[in-house]
């Protein structure tokens, strides 16, 4: 069981900045996200994109956000559990909560705070008729673990980022690689299309396109896949492999947060604007894109005023009779759970000759 | 208004909506469909107008000339799913005095 003060659902620019206004009131956090990697949106659908809205920079790459506010917050060692969705909630009888992933694991605060954007990524399928029936036998819509396709024979679909930089990265793993894309042309970073065109002249990547896969073979797993090139004359023939990574990109669904009893309108939490975010159950809040109130707009720098609001009425909670005081960082430092300290340094108190 | 012209949004569900556009504020046709709901937030400019995701994939019934497509929603529409040869992504469509009497059909969430 992780213990925590506030569990954030959602590593994103919300859930991370989250981490820092916690640790200024020594509230400790754990973050859920079912992606594998901290950043949300920023790291997963447009790292390399500029944002020219928050506050302070001019221009800064999402995927550079991200680990600005991981620097940010570092000090208060949040704790991470990625790669696993958040699932099902309890509350307690002394008002805490328990928070359940689809893996099994249990977490445990006294607060807990939505920061769940657009909802959890969830991988794209592709419409293959018998896809279904090979789903974790062979079939995976995320690599997670690479050590599993040592030695395999991998068939990967899709034409973005993660198909390139995938394949590129299971040549040195796998026994033999195939990369299938419905046309030419790739979308992704001009050096992944570069080193794939590269292995491809070296022979370690098997490239077909302009082609797609249109059936999966084999008994309990994964034997091998149907595939229809369309290169002058439709031909249809079969790849021996163990495994099929058809990698679409992810599309995000609130999912099972929509069933934890909280109000929901236009697929947001309500929450209340007025005084500090909370939602209809007392103890679960909701910041940043995956709330709505009146007047509500989706952005990073409107999650960073709500995130720091929640902290406040966090503190209340956590602390019932405890007086406090609204203390400047400037004026006092950080003091970091990791023994570090900063501060503004000290005037120079010297007479002018 | 003067600036908007009339379009027809056809929604997932198969409903017919006459809207106005405005087609002085910058708008593309996805955040029409935004501003007037046709399509339940979340479900569509996921990626929020960056031609990223195809959660504003549509199909253009009517024969108006469209901007070109680009490099980006080309390499988009190759990998979403449900695509036809009129698929085109709302996000990369400005509103134009030239699509006065546009029609579209939503494609179906994926």
């Amino acid at each position: 069981m992780i213990k925590t003060d506030i569990l954030i659902i959602g590593a994103g620019p919300t859930g991370l900045f989250t981490v820092f206004e916690a640790g200024l009131l020594k509230l400790k956090c754990h973050l859920i996200d079912a992606l594998p990697q901290p950043g949300g949106q920023c790291s997963e659908i447009y790292p390399k994109k500029p944002i020219y809205d928050i506050p302070a920079y001019p221009e800064i790459l999402a995927g550079d956000l991200t680990e600005k506010l991981l620097e940010q917050g570092k000090q208060f060692e949040p704790g991470f559990t990625l790669g696993e969705r958040a699932d099902t909630i309890e509350k307690l009888e002394d008002g805490t909560f328990i928070v359940t992933t689809n893996k099994g694991t249990k977490h445990h605060a006294p607060v807990v705070a939505i920061a769940g954007g657009l909802g959890s990524f969830e991988p794209r399928k592709p419409k293959i008729h018998n896809i279904h029936l090979f789903e974790d036998k062979g079939v995976e819509y995320m690599i997670k673990d690479p050590e599993v396709y040592r030695n395999k024979k991998v068939v990967i679909a899709g034409g973005g980022d993660s198909a390139l930089d995938w394949s590129i990265f299971l040549t040195n793993i796998a026994k033999e690689v195939t990369l299938i894309h419905r046309r030419n042309e790739f979308r992704g970073a001009l050096d992944s299309v570069e080193k794939v065109q590269e292995l491809k002249n070296k022979g370690k990547i098997n490239l077909i396109t302009p082609a797609e896969v249109v059936g999966i073979l084999g008994e309990d797993h994964v034997s091998g896949v149907v595939v229809e090139q369309a290169q002058h004359i439709k031909k249809e023939f079969e790849i021996e492999c163990d495994h099929f990574v058809p990698l679409f990109g992810l599309s995000p669904k609130l999912g099972p947060i929509a069933n934890w009893g909280l109000e929901i309108e236009k697929n947001a939490i309500k929450v209340n604007n007025a005084l500090d975010y909370q939602t209809n159950v007392p103890g679960i809040f909701a910041i940043g894109d995956v709330n709505t109130y009146p007047g509500k707009l989706k952005l990073i720098l409107c999650g960073f005023h709500e995130a720091t609001l929640m902290c406040q009425a966090a503190y209340k909670i956590i602390n019932p009779n405890k007086k406090y005081v609204l203390k400047y960082t400037t004026v006092s430092g950080i003091d970091g759970f990791d023994g570090t300290r900063k501060e503004a340094p000290k005037a120079v108190v010297k007479a002018i000759e | 208004m003067e600036q908007d012209i009339k379009i027809t949004i056809i929604d997932r569900d198969g409903e017919a909506h006459e809207i106005d556009a405005p087609t002085d504020m910058a708008m593309n046709l996805m955040e029409v469909v935004r501003s007037y709901e046709l399509a339940p937030e979340g479900t569509i400019g996921v990626c929020g107008g960056m031609a990223m995701c195809a959660s504003c994939q549509c199909y253009v019934l009517s024969d108006h000339e469209l901007p070109e497509m680009q490099d980006d929603e080309e390499a988009m529409l190759s990998e979403a799913f449900d695509v036809q040869e009129n698929s085109r992504l709302g996000c990369q469509i400005a509103i134009t005095p030239e699509l006065e009497g546009l029609k579209v059909e939503l494609a179906p969430e994926s």
